[in-house]
């Protein structure tokens, strides 16, 4: 049982798992962080962008000027923004059976995988998943096409020259497999192969094996996925949650008696209490608001903005705020505010009982119907029209690299009455505003960051006592920033076995038994003794049939008739077939015991001699010697096929059979 | 031995109240727990005195579980639970808990401020029979306990209606509840997993018909609303709140859109308006297409529809009516029916079917004059069009999921006993399982012969395995092991895995017999004779001449000797083991018969 480990992201996993004769990949994530490497994509021409200097090796070499551009003092690619793709050399990826995906942020790398590997298998995921994973997806592809971009970097890439260029390009990792972004018609038909799962259904994988999707109470359809035969089990944990915001909670005790636990999605910002940053953004936007400024929140379509809009419901009227108007942009807004309402099953109980009533569970939909909430699916169009300042923009992309935050930024950077509120904890906030320097903006860094905390971990470690837990390194050693907190790692007995990109790692596995069904004439024919207390026994001759992965015994055929008549048999009719088993045998036999048996059934004349390791029987009249050890017998006698059996069942009147 | 028992109290060789009770790997599970549409006294709700005869209702049962909302499926359920006394869980999905209290509702305040009867079932009740309601998703194994688990399995029909697979061990037993095998305008056909129940419990209610294209009864039934409207008359179209009304409305709401007709369609208010909301929130159990469109065009929301007012109902000119309930058995579409029963200009359509008793039936079976209460005689010029839309499997459809399911047996419920009689012989002809139809109080028992699983050393299976891919697999082969059995864990291990586990030692059994051969040659070419002897027969086996002068067939050894007193004869000592007793046994017999002459040279 092996894990090949295929991306080098915590929260962003991407592994295989070989689990008997199945092939499972767990997740699909695709590190954006790439992207940070690169210049924005302004949807308007910015002359700021195009009047950047080019960047050169001081040795002059005039090819890259073209390809690299400084920044207050940061370099960048001004290129198509690429992506770093999860491994793809380390395992024949068109041997993957099936891909499981937790949540829809682990899914973004579906695209390069299914359409590119050979990979033929299916994709688990719950309804919510492919939706939402749908629009993220859809968002992504738009924000990349409407700004298109002739040049794409490549010079640079060169390990001879990627060497010579200043930190963080020069240690970019893998920077030859990074690729742009796929079309829509990749995603479509990548998400053509998705079959729908719902929690705790229990799917088969060619008999071998199941796998089991459980709610993981950190987003809408989140899962966590056990991975399990009859006798071994693995739990893939990742991106979990155990604060209560809108998802069902998470689904604990069917963690417990895992062999091994892959713990992946803890949380990026350990140290950050989530209620405390709501508190913290939703002040920081009051202040600006009142002094007259514009408030930015680079977000995703879906996810935590769901949870920020209802607090901002409940918050929006005692702050005085009800006359700001508030925008949420995204080709995507639509499509997401109107899903959220959908999934009342994938719903914490509180928005469950609401759909009851029945009532939207999300009161986003009351803040759009009064005009508090506008959503528009780009800055052009209606948006031109209705905008007025100051006021609350909701839009993507938190890399701030694409999408309609670009605009926001080279708007609103120049004032300092302005403010850009970072709530997603994926990127740098420093690095993500690295291009727009030097800003005059306020920026205020609030990540809100649901998923495991290591206190929780631990807690939830003890809880459901796995043997083994698994997990990437990062999570083994306290934050580079915070060397000093060991509390910011995992804490177990035995420790982790932790793994780092293109790493294979063995798994701990001891398999010991499979399940075998015996049919039910079979069992009627068993004999069961008692061995001892409570344990019995009997020994089982069968037919073995195995088919689909599943075995099964049935009884052994029934001796052919005798065949009738005088006829003579062939010689080779009767040879018996060495391989009908008998069984072992186990015991001793006492031998006054034995003597007197002996003699009931006739036998006389008996003598008994002591040897250094037991007994001698000698039957004088029958020419036969029988010596009896501890764990021994030996019957010696003329070929008098009656008289062996005679004294075969009398030996074995005192031996049990195994 | 083990066996599955069902006994309907309700919906057996009926429809109506369906109840049916499951007895399965000693756990008792209670399906559905309906009303009868057609009784107004205690046959409306199930007998539970069979059960109760013999104790609680909670110590008995280990579950219910409801199919759909549908009263002649839940109706009895406050009943059951607040006024019998039952507190155990009950199982329905998402839309069928949010629903179902309404219906109750409703269905109490006819009951009880519309007809006045006493001894009903409060509000209070079904909240607190609400309470006992756990929610299932679709294909969601719930464990009901360590051995019971429950599968929920979509069934179209209504908005959250499903079927259901009940599981002990290796037994299992699936009750479809209602459910359609054509998608509609609003939901999408049933499906199920070839799980191969032991037992199908389905609905039968239109076992023999087999209905005509979807298409055509839409065709027809827009026609029929068309003409009427355009002669100025009214149409009165008697619904259930959920289910067929949302079907005919979006058939109506995209038929005025495209003939831009201006007559106006009510919906009877209250329940309905509430319903619509229920199909925008519960999207994902709609159909494909809805689900996929919803965002740009939410098809419940409908722009000619508008609520209904009684005052309406006596408005000059041409309308269409959604009213409720569906059979014009009480309330709003009773009271209209009333209205415009003496007009032939007016239409009645009824959508779905009928139970013996109500209006509704009587009116279909051609009755033109009703008695209604107080004596009082209604004329019925209107005119009266029976249209099957209510989603039930036709035939072809029960036979569709049966082939589906691929059950042992099938058992008919919900559905008449006439009709049941000819599908029961069609599927026992076409798929060879046998068919049941009990009435209500009768038992069915079936007779299950379940397999044990136990867990196999691995040790053992791959030894197995391995040697069944040896190519002289023709005969079968036998695997041999012991079966070792603590508490409720069964292991089969080795023999020699079993003894160690135990702690105990091998007593080795050996034999050794002495064969006299007449043979005056030394030793070593009496040992040769024998092996040039067992060679040439066995040629299957391994013979082998070691070179200490022994010869071994297998792990049998055999020895030749000097007699001490008769230099003629020699003594063959053919030894072996308990294991390998019966070739060691043949060998002592062939032997005995004497080595064939040697080919020279014998003396």
């Amino acid at each position: 049982m092996k894990l090949y480990c295929l991306s080098g992201h915590p929260t962003l996993p991407c592994n295989v798992l070989k689990f008997k004769s199945t092939t499972i990949m767990l997740d699909c994530g695709l590190d954006m962080t790439s992207t940070l490497n690169f210049l924005p994509l302004p949807l308007v021409q910015s002359p700021r962008l195009s009047n950047l200097p080019g960047w050169s090796l001081k040795d002059g070499n005039v090819f890259l000027d073209k390809e690299l551009k400084e920044c207050s003092g940061h370099v960048f690619v001004d290129s198509v923004p690429e992506f770093c793709l999860p491994e793809t050399e380390l395992i024949d990826l068109s041997t993957v059976d099936v891909i499981l995906i937790s949540n829809y942020h682990c899914m973004m790398a579906l695209p390069y995988i299914t359409e590119h590997t050979g990979f033929t298998g299916t994709v688990y995921a719950t309804e919510p998943t492919v939706q939402i994973g749908r629009l993220l997806m859809e968002e992504l592809v738009n924000f990349i096409e409407r700004v298109p971009k002739a040049q794409s970097a490549s010079v640079w890439k060169n390990k001879d020259v990627q060497r010579l260029l200043p930190s963080p390009l020069k240690d970019a990792v893998e920077v030859s497999t990074w690729r742009r972004c796929y079309s829509l018609q990749e995603v479509n038909s990548a998400l053509s192969k998705i079959q729908l799962v719902g929690y705790s259904q229990k799917i088969e994988l060619f008999g071998a094996v199941q796998v089991t999707p459980l709610s993981s109470g950190y987003a809408l359809g989140s899962s966590n996925w056990i991975i399990q035969s009859h006798y071994e089990k693995v739990s893939y944990v990742s991106g979990s949650s155990l604060l209560t915001t809108h998802p069902q909670p998470m689904d604990q005790a069917s963690l417990k008696n895992s062999d091994v636990l892959v713990l992946t999605g803890l949380t990026q910002i350990p140290t950050a209490n989530p209620d405390g940053m709501v508190g913290e953004f939703f002040s920081s936007l009051a202040l600006t608001v009142r002094n007259g400024g514009n408030v930015l929140v680079p977000c995703y379509p879906s996810g935590v903005i769901y949870d920020l809009l209802e607090c901002l419901y409940q918050y929006i009227d005692s702050a005085g705020l009800s006359s700001i108007p508030f925008y949420f942009i995204s080709p995507v807004a639509n499509s997401s505010l109107e899903f959220s309402q959908i999934f009342a099953e994938w719903l914490c109980h509180n928005k469950q009982a609401k759909v009851y009533l029945p009532e939207p569970p999300f009161p986003h939909a009351e803040l759009i119907q009064t005009n508090k909430l506008k959503h528009y699916p780009s800055i052009h169009g209606d948006f031109s029209n209705d905008f007025r300042q100051p006021c609350v923009v909701f839009t993507g992309h938190p890399s701030l690299r694409f999408g309609d935050v670009v605009h926001f930024m080279e708007l609103w950077g120049k004032s300092s009455l302005n403010t850009v509120i970072f709530t997603e904890p994926d990127f740098s906030y420093l690095e993500a505003l690295a291009p727009y320097q030097p800003l005059a903006m306020k920026c205020i860094y609030c990540p809100i960051d649901t998923r495991l905390n290591f206190i929780q971990v631990s807690k939830l470690l003890k809880e459901v006592q796995p043997l083994h837990v698994v997990c990437p390194e990062q999570y083994t050693q306290p934050p580079p920033a915070q060397a000093h907190r060991m509390d910011l790692m995992i804490d177990c007995q035995p420790p982790p076995m932790s793994y780092r990109r293109a790493e294979v790692l063995a798994l701990p596995f001891k398999r010991r038994y499979e399940k075998i069904e015996i049919m039910p004439e079979l069992a009627d024919s068993l004999v069961p003794m008692e061995i001892k207390p409570g344990i019995s026994l009997a020994t089982v001759s069968a037919v073995l049939h195995t088919k689909d992965n599943k075995h099964v015994l049935q009884p052994p055929p029934r001796p052919a008739p005798p065949a009738g008549g005088k006829k003579r048999k062939r010689v080779n009719d009767d040879i018996p077939d060495c391989k009908v088993l008998k069984p072992l045998l186990s015991g001793s036999i006492p031998v006054e015991q034995f003597v007197q048996t002996l003699e009931k059934h006739g036998f006389s004349d008996i003598k008994v001699e002591d040897t250094s390791k037991g007994h001698i029987v000698l039957l004088q009249e029958a020419e036969t010697l029988i010596q009896i050890e501890e764990d021994s017998t030996h019957i010696i006698c003329d070929n008098d096929e009656m008289l062996r059996v005679r004294l075969r069942d009398l030996v074995l009147k005192f031996l049990q059979k195994f | 031995m083990p066996e599955i028992r069902v006994t309907p109290l309700g919906a057996g060789q009926d429809v109506g109240r369906s109840c049916i009770l499951v007895s399965i790997g000693g756990k008792n599970v209670m399906l559905d727990c309906g009303m009868h549409m057609g009784f107004n006294d205690d046959r409306r709700f199930p007998d539970f005195s069979y059960i109760t005869r013999n104790g609680r209702l909670t110590d008995f049962l280990d579950c219910v579980i409801i199919s759909h909302f549908h009263l002649d499926h839940c109706g009895a359920l406050p009943y059951f639970s607040e006024m019998v006394g039952y507190d155990g869980p009950i199982y329905m999905t998402h839309p069928t808990q949010a629903i179902c209290p309404i219906l109750l509702e409703d269905y109490r305040k006819i009951a009880v401020d519309k007809k006045g009867e006493a001894n009903f079932f409060t509000s209070q009740m079904i909240k607190d029979c609400m309470k006992k309601v756990v929610a299932v998703r679709l294909h969601q194994t719930v464990q009901v306990d360590e051995e019971l688990q429950i599968k929920a399995y979509y069934a179209g029909h209504v908005l959250g209606a499903a079927m259901f697979q009940i599981k002990v061990g290796s037994e299992s037993v699936v009750y479809t509840g209602d459910y359609n095998m054509t998608p509609d305008r609003h939901l999408g056909a049933a499906w199920i997993d070839k799980c191969r129940p032991n037992l199908l419990i389905t609905e039968s209610t239109y076992a023999t018909t087999i209905r005509d294209s979807k298409r055509c009864r839409e065709r027809d039934f827009l026609k029929k609303v068309h003409e009427t409207v355009e002669r100025g008359g009214k149409v009165l179209i008697p619904v259930f709140a959920l289910g067929r009304a949302q079907e005919l409305c979006i058939l109506l709401e995209t038929f005025w859109e495209r003939m831009n007709l201006k007559a106006p369609i009510y919906f009877s208010t209250g329940l309905t308006e509430k319903a619509n909301h229920y199909y925008k929130l519960f999207i994902t159990w709609t159909n494909q297409k809805i689900r996929k469109t919803f965002v740009q065009r939410n098809m419940f929301e409908f722009k000619h529809i508008k609520a209904f007012d009684r005052a309406f109902a006596d408005n000059p000119g041409p309308m269409v009516v959604f009213a409720t309930p569906g059979m014009l058995h009480a309330g709003q579409s009773l009271q209209i029916f009333r209205k415009w029963a003496g007009n032939e200009k007016n239409m009645v359509i009824m959508p779905g079917y009928c139970v013996q008793g109500t209006v509704g039936h009587k009116i279909l079976s051609g009755q033109r004059k009703l008695e209604m209460e107080g004596r009082q005689v209604l004329e019925i010029r209107m005119q009266v069009e029976y249209m099957s839309f209510s989603a039930h499997a036709d035939a072809k459809g029960i036979m569709q999921l049966v082939g589906q399911a691929e059950p042992e047996s099938v058992l008919l419920v919900h559905g008449e006993a006439k009709k049941m009689e000819f599908l029961k012989q069609k599927i026992e002809q076409e798929f060879r399982v046998n068919c049941y139809m009990p009435a209500n109080g009768e038992t069915v028992t079936l007779p299950t012969s379940p397999s044990i699983p136990v867990g196999i050393s691995l040790g053992l299976l791959k030894r197995e395995m391995a040697q069944g891919l040896l190519p002289d697999a023709k005969k079968p082969r036998l695997l041999h092991g012991t079966l070792i059995m603590k508490d409720s864990n069964f292991r089969l291990v080795s023999s020699e895995q079993a003894l160690k586990e135990l702690g105990l030692a091998e007593h080795q059994l050996r034999f050794t017999c002495r064969v006299h051969l007449h043979d005056s040659r030394k030793e070593q070419e009496t040992a040769m004779r024998v092996y040039s002897h067992l060679k040439s027969l066995l040629k299957d086996h391994c013979v082998q001449h070691l070179p200490d002068g022994s010869v071994t067939v297998e792990s049998i050894l055999i020895q030749a000797a000097a007699h001490s007193e008769d230099p003629g004869t020699k003594v063959l000592l053919v030894s072996w083991t308990y294991q390998d007793e019966e070739l060691g046994s043949y060998l002592t017999s062939l032997l005995k018969k004497g080595l064939p002459p040697a080919p020279s040279g014998g003396s």
